[in-house]
């Protein structure tokens, strides 16, 4: 520990009204190191590495980098610094080119007017082969993918000359190839003499990828460890503060009747492009059954048909012996199934609502929350009262707008109407996306208890560990198709990674 | 009472107070380039207002339709639509009010009004829920049937006036008749003959309404939710193109009624317009003075129409040409709009606040 730190944040105090977000944190960034800053949905990461760059300002201690001393009060010196942020979210203009994105903000120009659209190309085109990046200079943002994209925002921060990056959970949107292609930059970008501080709460790849692990709970410094020194249980531990049981603890499902039977749906999308080619299954009483499927095979469009938010061409959706397909959302909803969609910002919630408004969302015009043409906030708010206690809904109160609350709550306030209902049949799509150890234990147990009330769950998800500890049974679909069913204890992720790629059981190509 | 004062002391309250007082010091600068007294005009502004009893009451009057054209704004913009044909609805309101006012004969005064008045109100709400079809059934923007309809109105208006109204030899309809008016004659001869009508009291309780409709009714919490997330209402058994049209129609109500109110109240008969007479556009600026609440836009509609109203006064008593007012409404709309540059003002304010509770 001899050598200077290349960013040394020392005992980092910030206070928002009613809540101290970064309590007396101290961090030490070593050069040609990938340092992971793990903690829980609103633990304080963000609010840290905004202040490190220069987006907030620290109530106390100060920030040296190479050694000294500096205040960082705009993201422009955090980059004069060589501090560089990929953000979660990407900041590109979709119908700009990658070199102009790159560009945008500091253009070089030929005799002060004209753009130098050659150099900067080639600059980019240098940058990309330097890092194996395999990007494209004059590709449209709109035409490439999210991995590429982000790519997009690490080149960004390098040709603005960042020697320390931030990346702010660069793994939430992306496909299991996609991670491992950027864990292999990362690895590389260390190698060539960059610092990495990675955001995260997924414990699989700090383990995979970092060199030192800080954990942050409620705003304070847990512990700083080496990775090599750990395991993901300790990890898990120190963040949640309490023991996390990786593997979920359920008894043998005991199915029942049939209560939903998908039979040859096809769906076709307006340009007549198949989106579902004849899917059959069916779920039981008591039983999860999970979807595997690489993104894009038909999942989000089987959901969309069960809710009622997309017709079907074909084939037959019937419901405890009534046929449901092509019936209104309401209809479906008040025939008894529940729905936790796969975008819960889009879908699931209406974020400039109250969480009591978002509580009712769906049941807002039944007694007693409508009285003669009324909303009765009284029963409304007890309802949001008995919910967000049952679920343990972190909100200041239940008139918080969706919005301010943190992913995880968000998922569980929706958890938590759907559950209400008492649905017959619950379809689960992407249910633990983006939330951390402690929210996905909750949310996952909230699915079994659900099973073990009798009641029928559909679980569509991309996490294949998700799928295999979870569920009872698995269909794979692929091309719109359910091309094999398993067990989960009778396979593994190789198998089912294989016939996600549309190899059938047996290895005879579909 | 508590809950009142609160709301005088909230956030939004504080930064609008300090929006119009900096709209009226810029245009104070302005006329200081221009050589007038700010002083002098602004008194003359409030003194053609507040003078006296027939100032009080045209001010009213102008308010009046500022009001219902500001809530039509204000209420599509909460559901998630920006109607800007509040215009056309305006003037089919006032076409509707005419064709019943006029033709309709032998009613008693209780029943041959609020007749007119309905049918003002259908009037411009059927022409708005005609945008809202066309939204909701074939995904063409609002914005633009809207603006288009304005026209269409204009024309399809003065044609009805000029086809089965009209008074002959003149650019406008007949008188309606006497059992159709809405003017207090009684208030109006105690205020100088100004023209004060029930349309003022109306046009208070539509605000009511709104308030009341989409906060505390169910079909209010529809609009609510299909206005801000269109695709989670859907996914909640919403129906989304229902609720846009119903949003329209009420929309456009409000705005028929300005015109209906402007027919029954004021005028007593309709013109041939020859170009768009401006109520729906300024009820945007009022929407938007108003921050689309309708309490806000009271108050706002209050506001613009004291200032175009005293903004006469301002030309006769002080010389100061009436246009510099319009300086001065840009300007507060500019300063509600960019509350970013109000706060950073404020800064030094609401930092010594802070620290007092502390």
């Amino acid at each position: 520990m001899a050598a200077t730190p290349v960013v040394e944040l020392k005992q980092i105090t910030k206070r928002f009204p009613g809540i101290v977000a970064n309590d007396s944190i101290s961090i030490k960034l070593q050069k040609g190191e990938i340092h992971a800053l793990l903690g829980e949905n609103g633990a304080g990461k963000s609010t840290l590495m905004n202040i490190l760059f220069g987006l907030y300002q620290p109530d106390e201690g100060h920030i040296e980098v190479n050694g000294e001393a500096v205040a960082i009060d705009s993201p422009n010196k955090a980059i004069e610094l060589g501090i560089g942020m990929v953000h979660q979210h990407f900041k590109l203009v979709q119908s700009f080119s990658v070199t102009e994105n790159i560009i945008l903000g500091m253009e070089p120009s030929k005799g002060g007017i004209q753009i130098d659209y050659k150099t900067a190309t080639e600059k980019v085109k240098k940058l990309s082969d330097q890092y194996g990046f395999r990007i494209d200079p004059n590709a449209k943002i709109e035409d490439i993918s999210v991995g590429m994209q982000q790519r997009v925002e690490i080149l960004k921060t390098l040709y603005r000359g960042a020697d320390i990056l931030i990346f702010d959970e660069p793994t939430a949107v992306l496909t299991p190839q996609e991670i491992s292609e950027l864990i292999e930059i990362m690895r590389k970008l260390v190698a060539e003499g960059k610092s990495i501080i990675l955001i995260t709460h997924k414990l699989k790849e700090i383990m995979s990828v970092s060199d030192t692990v800080t954990i942050i709970r409620r705003g304070k410094v847990i512990d700083t460890v080496k990775t090599s020194e750990t395991s993901p249980f300790e990890l898990a531990e120190k963040m949640v503060g309490r023991n996390v049981s990786f593997k979920v603890d359920k008894k043998p499902a005991e199915p029942g009747e049939k209560v939903i039977e998908v039979k040859d749906v096809s769906v076709k999308n307006k340009e007549g492009i198949t989106l579902l080619d004849g899917m059959t299954f069916d779920v039981r009483r008591g039983e999860i059954v999970g979807v595997a499927g690489v993104d894009g095979n038909g999942q989000t469009q089987i959901i969309e048909a069960l809710s009622g938010l997309r017709k079907i061409d074909s084939g037959s959706i019937v419901l405890n012996g009534k046929e449901i397909g092509n019936h209104t959302p309401r209809q479906i909803s008040e025939s008894g199934v529940g729905h936790i969609p796969e975008d819960r910002h889009k879908h699931g919630l209406v974020l400039d609502f109250s969480v009591s408004e978002n509580m009712v969302l769906e049941s807002y015009y039944k007694e007693p929350y409508t009285k003669r043409g009324f909303l009765n906030f009284r029963a409304i708010n007890d309802l949001a009262k008995r919910l967000v206690d049952a679920f343990d809904v972190r909100t200041p109160s239940i008139q918080t707008k969706a919005r301010s609350l943190s992913g995880g709550n968000q998922q569980k306030a929706i958890i938590a109407r759907e559950i209400n209902k008492n649905p017959d049949f619950l379809i689960a799509a992407q249910p633990t996306r983006g939330l951390d150890v402690g929210a996905i234990e909750f949310v996952q147990t909230q699915l079994i208890q659900q099973r073990d009330q009798g009641k029928a769950v559909l679980l569509v998800s991309f996490e294949l560990d998700e799928i295999l500890n979870v569920s009872d049974r698995i269909i794979v679909v692929y091309e719109g198709k359910v091309i094999g069913e398993v067990r989960p204890e009778e396979t593994n992720d190789q198998e089912l990674g294989l016939m996600m790629a549309g190899s059938r059981q047996g290895g005879t190509k579909a | 009472m508590n809950k009142f004062l609160k709301w005088f002391a909230s956030d939004s309250f504080i930064v609008s107070l300090a929006a119009i007082v900096m709209g009226l010091l810029l245009g104070a600068v302005v006329m200081m380039i221009g050589g007038y007294n700010p002083i002098t005009a602004y008194g003359a502004l409030i003194s053609r207002v507040f003078g006296d009893w027939y100032g009080f009451g045209e001010a009213l009057r102008e308010m009046t339709p500022l009001v219902l054209t500001g809530l039509a704004v204000a209420f599509a913009f909460r559901a998630g639509m920006f109607n800007i044909g509040a215009e056309g609805q305006v003037l089919m309101g006032m076409t509707g009010a005419s064709l019943i006012g006029i033709k309709l004969t032998g009613l008693p005064a209780l029943i041959h009004a609020p007749l007119a008045i309905i049918a003002g109100a259908l009037f411009g709400g059927l022409w708005a829920a005609l945008a809202g079809y066309i939204k909701a059934k074939r995904g063409v923007n609002e914005v633009i049937t809207t603006i288009m309809l304005n026209w269409t109105a204009l024309f399809l208006c003065n044609y009805i006036v000029r086809t089965f109204l009209l008074m002959p030899g003149n650019q406008r309809s007949v008188e309606i008749q006497p059992s159709a008016s809405i003017s207090i004659d009684w208030l109006s001869q105690m205020m100088g003959n100004a023209r004060v009508h029930w349309g003022i009291l109306l046009a208070m309780l539509a605000s009511t309404f709104f308030y009341y409709f989409l906060w505390k009714t169910k079909q209010g919490f529809e609009l609510r939710a299909v206005g801000s997330n269109p695709e989670a209402a859907r996914y909640a058994g919403i129906n989304v193109s229902k609720n846009i049209m119903k949003a329209m129609f009420i929309s456009g109500v409000f705005a028929g009624l300005a015109g209906a109110f402007e027919t029954l109240g004021v005028f007593h008969y309709q013109s041939v317009y020859s170009s768009l007479p401006g109520y729906g556009f300024n009820g945007i600026a009022v929407a938007l003075l108003g921050m689309t609440h309708p309490f806000g836009v009271l108050a706002g509609a209050g506001l613009f129409g004291s200032l175009t109203y005293g903004s006469a006064g301002m030309s006769f008593d002080a010389g100061v040409p009436p246009e510099i007012i319009q300086i001065v409404i840009g300007s507060i709309i500019f300063f509600i709009a960019a509350q970013g540059i109000v706060r950073f003002i404020l800064k030094p304010v609401y930092k010594r606040k802070k620290e007092k509770v502390l």
